[in-house]
């Protein structure tokens, strides 16, 4: 390798691929076998954390930074005028194996701008992923971006060399896509979309069967959307990425707060705070979605159609239905444990667990990791039978908002774009 | 008041609650050889680690709870916190009496000690997973320091051992002064110590050991850290909750020059 050239490349083509929130490397299982290299396993790791506290899991780069398209929100299109580079295969190749073998990645995320055209492009990510499995025997985690309009040929090869595939929805709505991305068609999107789901599930179908089938994108496919670029409520953006899940069995679908890149007056201006308490609360309500056995009505509707920014969603859906409070923890049952705020999964098993042995009060409620302060509005326990309370909507929610941890965790984004 | 005293191993300590059983001590401490300090008045009983013993208190814990729990057990010992043996103790104890299984009794508070302190323990075997970054050498060894607040080298052999198993490695306790090496012709790992010379005490490899391409990697990961930081979201108080400051030394992506 030509050491300076490739960290200058490594430098454009790592910066242009930031953007892409996606960083997850679980959901694979694939074994090390025959004293190969790597394996990718259940959770997948972070090995370190950006300065701005995200997971670098993976080399997250593009193959290239050139492109034929033109889509307003993003540094690689066409009419930018940026430095370009492109990888050949080798040294992706290289790369993701001298970052491997040190431990300090996962995987590779290759992505990459058009160019040429799609199925071109398509050919040169597949390569790679190809080169990884076949010649250097690599079994850590592989998640490649389909490039919407690529044959399907292609996509079903890259399906069997990755893990993970994705297909990025862009915007919440058609309009907005044609507003911003005018050469990408929403059908570009979908169409792939279903392709892999109804091959995902038809070769996990056939491993159940006979026992064996090739591995087909064996950590399903995800997607992401940016948030604020565009005029969309989060009824919108939640409704579509209930439906991903519920239609294509999506594994993720990532938010990506709009970061302004250009004066162009069909986006938010330079200089436009980025939209990140927002962000938060969207992965919030996705979460709850989720792992809360919450359905979308509960959490955002039309009388509701914005996440409330001051408290997470999981506290709103609480202060809306103070009727259905407090919750006596040693006889409800786990759901509605669950949806007590202050109470996660972990502490929740805990209480459902705990209880079979005693009754369980205040002391053993925070030593399993309940946040007293949110909780005691919620809850009945052993210690205290009846405590007057302010079921008041109203009141409750100032007097929570008023507790330290919402005004700090508040303040330095104020102070920040203040 | 009777006081145990062992040798600071794990065989040694479930020796020590053999003898605790066999002897029928009551009201006892098990104490490891280096917090020993010998106060007045009491018994002071020397326990020499045995194997068999050891084995008879393990395979009877594991008829009475768990996998989860005698791993959290296991754990609990390698955190070196103080007041462990007295709540492993007190933990066993409960276990080989009570009927019923008590590994779930939260509210006991020795159950609730193993359990948060296993999981302290478990989120740092975690990190050494992440934070471990090899340094290729000249004669191809991937060789990697680290000083954990806790004795996680033998719970993170299986994830090294799957992971790279084609190639030569070293991870080095510098704290507790040993480390693993895996040898990938044979497939089999061993404890080893090293006595490091003066120039290789640092926590990166002078250039004069390591292969050629190891100063490039660095710089290119380095590269790449910086590259991915998006600068209008910093957020260094969340940076580091997630790498804490005591991590940084080895780390490459902090490394200056
Ligand atoms: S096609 Fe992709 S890389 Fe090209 S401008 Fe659009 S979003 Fe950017």
């Amino acid at each position: 390798m030509v050491w300076e050239r490739v960290q200058e490349k490594l430098s454009i083509l790592s910066d242009a691929a930031k953007y892409d929130v996606s960083c997850a490397s679980s959901g694979s299982n694939r074994k090390n076998t025959n004293k190969g290299l790597g394996n990718s396993s259940g959770s997948g790791i972070c090995h370190t954390y950006t300065e701005d506290g995200r997971c670098v899991s993976l080399l997250k780069i593009l193959l290239t930074n050139y492109c034929i398209y033109d889509c307003l929100y993003c540094v690689s299109r066409k009419s930018n005028d940026i430095r370009r580079a492109g990888f050949t295969v080798q040294e992706v190749v290289d790369l993701t194996i001298g970052f491997y073998r040190r431990n300090y990645i996962e995987g590779l995320f290759l992505s990459s701008g058009i160019f040429k055209n799609p199925d071109y492009t398509m050919e040169r990510l597949v390569r790679v992923a190809k080169k990884l499995r076949t010649e250097h025997r690599f079994n850590g985690y592989i998640h490649l971006k389909t490039i919407p309009g690529c044959s399907e040929e292609l996509m079903k090869e890259a399906a069997l060399y990755a893990d993970r595939l994705s297909v990025n929805i862009e915007l919440p709505s058609e309009q907005s896509l044609k507003a911003l991305a005018p050469e990408k068609k929403r059908t570009d999107i979908i169409k792939p979309m279903k392709y892999l789901s109804e091959n995902i599930q038809g070769f996990k179908h056939e491993r159940k069967l006979i026992g064996k089938a090739p591995s087909f994108a064996p950590a399903g496919q995800s997607t992401q959307m940016v948030i604020g670029a565009s005029p969309e409520n989060d009824l919108q953006i939640m409704s579509i990425a209930n439906a991903l899940y519920k239609t294509y069995q999506l594994k993720r679908v990532y938010y990506s707060g709009f970061v302004p890149i250009s004066n162009d007056n069909r986006l938010p201006k330079l200089g436009t705070a980025v939209p990140i308490i927002r962000e938060n609360r969207l992965y919030q309500a996705d979460w709850l979605l989720r792992f809360y056995k919450f359905s979308l009505k509960e959490i955002i509707n039309e009388k509701f159609p914005q996440l409330d920014l001051d408290i997470d969603p999981k506290l709103s859906w609480a202060l809306r239905n103070l009727d259905q409070f407090p919750v006596d923890i040693n006889t409800a049952d786990y759901e509605m444990i669950l949806r007590i705020p202050g109470v996660g999964v972990s502490s929740a098993l805990k209480i459902v667990q705990g209880r079979t042995f005693r009754k369980l009060g205040w002391d053993e409620l925070k030593r399993f990791g309940v946040a007293y302060s949110r909780a005691k509005h919620f809850i009945v326990c052993k210690d205290q039978n009846a405590m007057p309370r302010d079921l008041h909507e109203e009141k409750l929610r100032q007097t929570i908002l008023g507790q330290s941890k919402y005004a700090k965790s508040l303040s330095p984004q104020f102070s920040l774009f203040a | 008041m009777t006081r145990l005293n062992y040798d600071g191993s794990f065989e040694g300590f479930l020796t020590g609650v053999f003898e605790l059983y066999d002897q029928k001590l009551q009201s006892t401490e098990l104490v490891r050889g280096t917090l020993f300090q010998p106060l007045l008045e009491e018994k002071i009983i020397h326990v020499h680690a045995d194997a068999h013993k050891a084995e008879r208190v393990w395979s009877g814990l594991k008829r009475k709870i768990s996998t989860e729990s005698l791993n959290n057990v296991f754990k609990t010992f390698l955190s070196e916190q103080p007041d462990m043996e007295r709540h492993l103790l007190e933990f066993i104890r409960n276990a080989f009496q009570s009927p019923v299984p008590v590994e779930k009794d939260f509210g006991n508070r020795s159950t609730l000690y193993i359990s948060q302190t296993a999981r302290k323990v478990h989120r740092e075997k975690h990190r050494m997973e992440a934070f471990v970054r090899f340094q290729r050498t000249s004669d191809d060894i991937y060789y990697a320091p680290i000083e954990p607040d806790f004795n996680v080298l033998p719970l993170i052999i299986k994830h090294f051992k799957n992971r790279y198993a084609d190639q030569h490695w070293i991870i080095y306790d510098r704290r507790r002064g040993y480390g693993i090496r895996y040898n990938h012709n044979s497939g089999e790992v061993e404890e080893i110590q090293i006595s490091f010379e003066e120039n290789l005490s640092d926590a990166f490899l002078p250039e004069s050991v390591v292969a050629e391409e190891e100063p490039h990697y660095q710089q290119l990961w380095q590269q790449y850290f910086s590259s991915v930081n998006i600068s209008p979201r910093k957020n260094t108080k969340l940076h580091i909750r997630h790498v804490p400051l005591r991590y940084w030394r080895y780390l490459t992506e902090k490394r200056t020059k």
